[in-house]
């Protein structure tokens, strides 16, 4: 009885959840001018519209550069920090630890406006370049998490033995741990590109004049009113952010059960 | 160079580039804003350098402010609880199922996926005039006017609900993953209810993740602005609105940088507090 209860009560928090969504993704078809019910008959139309709207094809390509990009320099920058703080023992690690994690727990506007000041008194003006350095910022946390977590299960002893069999460390970490690290790094890279292209709190405060991301787009939509081009966009967006790390986490799996690991 | 030596540095220069990019793009910024909050907002719109109080003068005793904040730290409070109630259970039931936990936890991660942006908006396709809830309202003849149900705080609630949950369930899902299921059985075997040995063992054992997912809860919704923005009314604005506003709009950077502070002192308390009592070690599992 007690674990029915339970079951239902689960049921009903999964369809809180999930059937919002559902309704952009239903309502995305919908034949009708307006984003609303009751539908009208099923269309592709606003698809169609939406590959022409010049605006949010800039804005995806600005979102992906974007995306790429941080997630590139934040997985460098994570891996290098997970290898010293994993693989050597660096006095106030604990200190050092809470430091690199610190991004997430600063309350995002709070990060943002501090950033945008400090360049603006550096006399640096908004830019991609900084767009940029604050999406590094905020998501180096989460793939330094991950890729921690992972270098912790894989052995010292591979390196180890590369290395008395004479390869320099620099080699050994490319031809033994990076091998092994990369489901992690693979996750990593495609946590901070997530993050990044769903960002808006600190992309509002940090982007240039005229420079729009997808989430800002939207935004920008959404003071005119809900039009069914929006939930065709969040419709699209829906398939790119689940249907993106679902494959990745497929290829990661398949990657890390052919290495054995 | 001795091997010893070079062996001591090497962390070092594997750890400078992460190092110097959150010092130079957090940690000096930060100690920016403190410079910048003292600074003074001119007629003419260029803020003087200097030492003066009116920012903090304003920021903390103009009534507007406080209320502003109260505000927001309610509607957070409300949200950390209404997601705790909502996914404790939920959390509960995925622990403990025995088959298919892992598809389970999948689904719970979706939407974690699903941009913030569109979670949010998808309520006006459920609750506006011309929503979802209205039509159906409407066809089964129990209202005969559509209702007006966004834009009001109980909505921004719900959205913000929406958008936490995920974190709430992951965070307590961790927790009693950690704890042995044999220990409910040795309770009862002892003579307990169900019920008693879940109050009595599972539920405190549980607590620290509870505690990870409510501080999440809380510290990011207290920090929002985008919802209120889509769901909110023109009273509903939360803190972060009022930073944003300050920032962006009147580029009154010195008011600006003093309201960020009292944000980031407020929260930053909570998680000293939680720091105190729980350790980060807690909040780290449930993120990664």
């Amino acid at each position: 009885m007690g674990w029915n209860l339970i079951r239902i009560y689960t049921l009903l928090v999964y369809l809180f959840m999930f059937l919002p969504v559902a309704v952009v993704v239903l309502l995305s078809f919908n034949a009708s001018q307006f984003g609303s019910f009751p539908m009208t008959g099923f269309s592709f139309r606003w698809f169609v519209e939406l590959a022409q709207n010049e605006a949010i094809l800039r804005a995806f390509q600005t979102s992906i550069v974007l995306g790429a990009l941080t997630a590139v320099i934040s997985t460098t920058l994570g891996v290098l920090a997970s290898l010293a703080l994993v693989r050597y023992e660096v006095p106030g690690r604990n200190l050092i630890s809470t430091l690199l994690i610190a991004p997430i727990l600063v309350p995002e506007v709070v990060l943002a406006v501090a950033l945008l000041l400090f360049l603006n008194f550096l006399a640096i003006n908004k830019s991609f370049f900084l767009l940029l350095m604050g999406h590094v910022i905020f998501t180096l946390p989460f793939v330094i998490l991950v890729v921690q977590a992972r270098l912790v299960g894989i052995r010292k002893d591979y390196e180890e033995a590369a290395l008395s069999l004479g390869a320099s460390p620099v080699q050994a970490f490319f031809q033994i741990t990076l091998p092994l690290l990369a489901p992690a790094v693979f996750a990593g890279m495609l946590f901070a590109f997530t993050i990044s292209f769903d960002d808006i709190t600190g992309t509002l405060f940090w982007k240039p004049g005229g420079v729009e991301t997808v989430p800002t787009q939207i935004f920008a939509m959404l003071r005119n009113s809900i039009s069914p081009e929006i939930n065709a966009l969040g419709t699209v967006m829906i398939f790119l952010t689940v249907g993106l790390p679902l494959l990745g986490l497929a290829i990661a799996r398949r990657m890390a059960m052919q290495r054995g690991g | 160079m001795s091997v010893e030596a070079r062996e001591r540095r090497q962390p070092w220069i594997l750890l400078s580039p992460a190092l110097t990019a959150v010092g130079l793009l957090l940690f000096v910024p930060l100690l920016f804003i403190v410079v910048y909050s003292f600074w003074l907002r001119t007629a003419t719109g260029a803020d003087q350098a200097g030492f003066y109080l009116d920012n903090w003068n304003e920021a903390l005793t103009d009534p507007f402010y406080r209320d502003i904040l109260l505000g927001t730290l309610r509607i957070a409070a409300i949200t950390t609880i209404a997601c705790a109630v909502m996914g404790y259970p939920a959390a509960y039931f995925i622990a403990r199922a025995r088959s298919n936990k892992v598809l389970l936890l999948l689904l719970l991660m979706l939407p974690f996926w699903i941009s913030y942006i569109i979670r949010t908006m998808s309520w006006i396709n459920i609750l506006g005039v011309s929503g979802a809830v209205n039509w159906l309202l409407l066809n089964l003849g129990i209202v005969d006017e559509p209702i007006q149900m966004l834009y009001n705080e109980p909505t921004v609630i719900l959205g913000l609900v929406h958008f936490l949950l995920p974190f709430m369930v992951l965070n307590v899902y961790v927790a009693l993953e950690g704890i042995d299921i044999s220990l409910e059985d040795a309770a009862c075997s002892l003579g307990s209810t169900r019920w008693q040995a879940f109050r009595e063992v599972t539920l405190p054992l549980s607590l620290p993740g509870l505690a990870a997912g409510g501080l999440l809860c809380f510290v990011l919704s207290a920090g929002t602005y985008i919802t209120p923005l889509v769901l909110g009314g023109p009273t509903d604005a939360m803190f972060a609105n009022l930073v944003f506003e300050a920032i962006i709009t009147q580029l009154n950077w010195p008011l600006g940088s003093a309201l960020s502070l009292m944000l980031l002192a407020v929260l930053g308390a909570l998680v000293l507090v939680y720091n105190h009592y729980l350790g980060m070690a807690q909040l780290m599992k449930g993120l990664g």
